[in-house]
This record gives structure tokens, sequence and C-alpha cells, in this order.
């Protein structure tokens, strides 16, 4: 019992493997241009939680900067990604990627 | 948690700073001709599309003397560890500067670019950008300076792929490039997290000190090889992380094509290598106990794969954009085959595969845009009779071909024979990985033909609609291509030993 109550590694680390998880469903599912992105969003934050895991628990601050750093480019990804979809907006009327298929084999 | 530093250590950081610097000035090079393009483009007018291009071309060549001089520096890191100079990451430099050169001159003859409307300013300073982030890639010892370095590259090459706004093909491959793109940088980037939560560092060197130290978890090691794998094999193009590319390649402006399928694969086979062969050691028993599975053996499947799936989809191709797509996911699993043998035999016939590439396949993207512009389309159907009308073209075309296919006296002969002699000659263990090798080009030798026999034996149903002539630049630069691809397929020596010479990663011994 008491290893369930007294935080650890352990939950931090299901926390992101879940964050991750849900990520990957969300990238793979949905149809959405937005949710994608915000699926990835989630997949960079799930790695942020476990570098800073690592980071309190080996010592260190290694994975800080990584985090800082991945926060700030997540940003900057974002910015690109998001006038890359209004692009397609106005191009397509859509964001829906399924339909955005012009290309066929 | 950390307390702040002294006077006296803000000085030492201050003065490693200051050495590391002369280390790293080609690359501070290039960051400042991105600056100057951009203030270029700000100063002078709209139609500055052949002055920002030649400015570009020039800045690129300067860059060559500055990593010309690097060959006097010893192998060091430097940066605390953030970044390493060696021949390996010198080799690169060259070859992402000549790729660079490149993709400006398959721009500056490109029509469809020619009448973008809003001009070619951050076009030009996007493909520096590239340039910057590739050589970072190749030469960065420590993984968030890796993940930064890609993800300069991958930014860059979402804008460059939808830079045609208006066109839906172009913005529909910038959406595709991007998600898959995002994806699987994220998934590296949980694969780099796995292995600073097993190490508690991020320098290569220190992180294979320290698995070799305390050994590790086979388990965890897979998972995080295997994220780490998908998110370059994106980079790469390698079943199965290829989906994107077919789309990608057909929809980009066909100057980005050339240079994403040359430049950012190269990019991700030396960022695979240096993190491979550097952060991983190898032959540790507890590894290998694991379902006998490690990085090496899903790196054979996925080169297999990608022979297989590569050439055998392209048959049925009528696009050759399209085309080349398929055949570019076969040559990374050419490219994967020296890799797997792990020695400096393998690493040289790399070396030499990529060098090779870079010729024939720009080559053949070069005349596959000289077409277009005549012709306006890139159908195979649209080739039928052009032998005849362009007959300086269609040589070329043939030759870059036989050298994708690997067939003498060409480059691509070259560069295959030494993938195979390196693999072969780790002994019969990756016999069967060769026989795949040398089975999928005799496929390959069908669909790359079927381009040359519809130039030449079939006749064009289309009369001729008398299109302005190919100007004399374009035909010079196609010719050179031409006969450097069949030069080095018979004076092969000097590429090879400078191959051999850059076979030396900072930080790891291959025998």
């Amino acid at each position: 019992m008491e290893q369930f109550l007294s935080i650890g590694v352990n939950h931090f680390l299901t926390i992101s493997v879940l964050l991750f998880s849900l990520g990957m469903f969300a990238v793979m599912t949905r149809k959405n241009a937005i949710v994608i992105l915000m699926g990835v969003e989630l997949i960079l934050n799930a790695a942020n939680i476990n570098f800073l895991t690592f980071s309190k628990y080996n010592g260190g601050m290694e994975g800080v900067m990584f985090s800082l750093f991945v926060i700030v480019l997540a940003a900057a990804e974002a910015a690109v990604a998001l006038a890359i979809v209004i692009n397609i907006f106005k191009t397509f009327k859509t964001v829906d990627v399924s339909s955005v298929d012009t290309m066929k084999e | 948690m950390f307390e702040m530093p002294s006077g006296a250590e803000i000085q030492s950081i201050i003065s490693t700073l200051k050495s590391g610097a002369g280390y790293f000035i080609p690359e501070i090079y290039m960051s400042g001709l991105f600056l100057v393009l951009i203030l270029l483009d700000l100063v002078t007018g709209r139609k500055n599309s052949r002055l920002l291009g030649t400015v570009t071309i020039a800045g690129l060549l300067g860059g060559l003397y500055f990593v010309y001089q690097q060959h006097a520096m010893p192998d060091t890191e430097f940066f605390f560890g953030l970044y390493a100079l060696d021949r390996f990451g010198i080799f690169f430099k060259y070859f992402f500067i000549a790729s660079g050169v490149l993709a400006v001159l398959t721009t500056m003859i490109d029509d469809t670019l020619k009448k973008h409307e809003s001009g070619m300013g951050e076009y030009y300073a996007l493909t520096v950008g590239m340039v910057v982030g590739m050589m970072m890639m190749a030469s960065s010892n420590e993984m968030l300076m890796l993940f930064l370095a890609m993800e300069l590259v991958s930014l860059s090459a979402y804008a460059l792929t939808g830079y045609l706004k208006r066109e839906k093909r172009s913005a529909e491959a910038a959406l595709k490039y991007l998600v898959y793109g995002a994806v699987s940088s994220g998934m590296l980037l949980y694969g780099f997290s796995l292995i600073y939560g097993m190490t508690a560092e991020t320098n290569l060197l220190r992180v294979n000190m320290m698995l070799t130290a305390h050994g590790y978890d086979p388990l965890v090691m897979i998972l995080a090889s295997l994220l780490v794998i998908a998110g370059l094999g994106y980079k790469m193009g390698a079943v199965p992380f290829h989906f994107w590319s077919p789309d990608v390649y057909e929809g980009a402006p066909t100057p980005v094509t050339a240079y994403l399928s040359v430049a950012s694969k190269a990019a991700g086979f030396a960022m695979l290598m240096r993190f491979f062969y550097v952060a991983i050691p190898q032959g540790i028993p507890g590894y290998e106990d694991m379902l006998k599975i490690d990085w090496l053996m899903i790196l054979m499947v996925i080169s297999a794969a990608s022979m297989i799936y590569g050439n055998v989809v392209a048959i049925w191709q009528k696009n050759v954009k399209r085309l080349l797509a398929y055949s570019s996911i076969a040559h990374a699993g050419y490219l994967l085959l020296g890799i797997i043998t792990m020695d400096t035999l393998g690493t040289q016939a790399t070396l030499v595969y990529l060098a090779s590439y870079l010729l024939m396949n720009y080559g053949a993207f070069y005349v596959v845009i000289i077409i277009a512009n005549r012709t306006g389309s890139e159908n195979l159907e649209d080739y039928k009779g052009l032998g005849k009308k362009m007959p300086l073209a269609g040589a070329a075309l043939t030759v870059f071909l036989i050298s994708l296919v690997g067939l003498p006296p060409t480059f691509g002969f070259i560069g295959k024979l030494m993938i195979f002699s390196a693999l072969l000659a780790k002994g019969s263990l990756f016999m069967w990985l060769a026989l795949i090798g040398i089975l999928t080009s005799v496929i390959s030798l069908f669909y790359y033909m079927l381009i040359p026999l519809n130039m030449y034996l079939r006749e064009s149903e289309k009369p001729e609609e008398g299109v302005a002539e190919t100007g004399i630049g374009a035909k010079l630069v196609t010719a050179t291509l031409m006969i450097l691809t069949l030069y080095f397929g018979l004076f092969f020596q000097p590429i090879a030993n400078f191959a051999h010479y850059s076979s030396v990663i900072f930080g790891t011994i291959l025998n």
C-alpha cells in the first residue's frame, strides 16, 4: 500500500506512457488536422515528463535543459504547422485530412 | 538543487566557448549566410530570384574553404561535449554543401518556381538553413543537439515543401510531411528520454560509458532503439516509415523533392551512424538474450523490406517523380546494408554510395525538371519520343538511370559493388541480405528502363509544340553531371580513398 500512496518515479512514468499512448491514438484515429497536432503536443509533453522525472531522480540538469528546449521547439513547430494548416484551409476549404487527398497511385 | 557558479567558473566557461568556436566556423559562416540572404531579399526588389540564387551558390562555395581548413584540426569534441569534429563530419559537410549548391541550381531552372508570385527570398534562405541543420545532424555528439538539428532541418523542409502556396498538390504534400514528421520526431524524443533515463547522460560518449559500466534492461533498450529508428527511419524514408514519401515527392516543387530525397536522407543516415555507432555499446551479453533482437536486427529487417517494397511498387508508377520516390525508398534499403556491417569497409561503402546517389539522383531530377519545363508534365506517357527532340537530356537521363540501377560503367555501379562486397566480407551471415539486394536490383532495371523505352522507342502522339529551347546553362549542368557520373564510374579511386579516410567517427573504433 505504501508504494501506491507515496508518489515515486513509477507514477510519473505511468502518466508519461499514458500521455504518449493517447497522443499516438489521437494521431492515428483523428481526421481533423488540428486535433492531430494536439496529439503531437501530447507526445512531446510525454517525453518532457520523462526527462523531468529522470532529471529529478537521477540528479543532473540535462533533463531540465532538454525539456526547456523541447517546449520552445514545440512552439516553433506549432507556428509552422498552423501556417500549413491555414494554407490547407484556404486551398481545400477543409482541415479534414482524409479529404485532402488529390494524389492517387 | 544547484548553486550559482562563481566568477572564476564563468570565466572558464567563456574561455571554453571561445576555444570551441574555432572548430565551429563552417556552421557559423552558414548561419551568417542565412541572415545575409534574408536581409538581401528585403533590400532588393521583387524580381531578385537570379541575384539571390547566385549569391547563395557563391556563399555555399565559399563555405567549402572553411570546411577545408578543418582538415588540419585534430578530431575532438568541444562546447562541453555537445559537438564533435571528426573526418566523418567533414565528409558530410562537403556533401551537404554540394547538395545545397545543386538544390539552388535545380531551383534556378524550374519554371513553376520562377512564376511563383510572392518571390523567392525565403526559399534560398531556407535552403541554407537546411544545410546548417544537416551539418549539425552529422556532427552533433549529444542527444539534445541531435534533436534540435533534426528539427531545424524538418521545419525548413516543411516550409519548402509547401512553398507553392496556391497549388493544391504542394499544400497537401506539406501537410502530409508535417504530420508524419511531427509524430516521428516525437517518437525519437521519447526514445531519447528513455536512454537518458537509463544513463542520466545526454552526451553520446558518456551514454556509451554508462551503458557499458552498469549494463541495462534489454527490453527498455529495444524499445528505445525502436523509437529512435522510427524517428530516423522517417528521415531516411525507409519502410515502414515511408508513407509520406510518395505523396510528398510528387506534390513538392521538383527541386525540393530532389533536395529532400538526397540531402535530408543522407542527414538521416549520418545521424543514425553517429548515434548507434557511438552511443550503443556492442556485444554486451544480456542485450542479445532478449528474443535475440537488437537494433542491428531491426535495421536488417527494415533494409530488406525497403529494398523489396520500393523496387516492387515502383513498377506500377505512372508519374516519374513518384517512380523516383519509390526508387529512393529502395536506395535507403541499400544504404542500410552498409551500416549493418558496422566496420570501416561498410562505412566507406556507405559514404561512396551516398556520393554516387548525390550525383545520379540530382542528375535524374535535373533532367526531369528540364523535361517538365518543356512538356508541363511529369507523366511517363508524356516522355514518348522525347529522346529525339531533346538529345542531350535523353542521353543524360539514360546515364543517370543506368547508374541508379547499378550497372557499369557508372558511379552507381561502384557504390553498389562496394556495399555488397563490404556485406559479403562479413561472411555468410549477411548472405540473404546481399541476395535480396541483387535480386531487387534486377527488378529495378525493369522500371528504370521504362523511361528510356518511352523516350527512344515510342513515337510521340502529340505534335511538336514549338517551346523555347533549354538554356545553355542548364545544358552545361546536365552535361557536367552526366560526365561526372561516368567519370567516377571509371576512376573511382580518389573518392573511395577519401571515403576511407572519412570513415572515422569520433569516440568509436570500427574494425
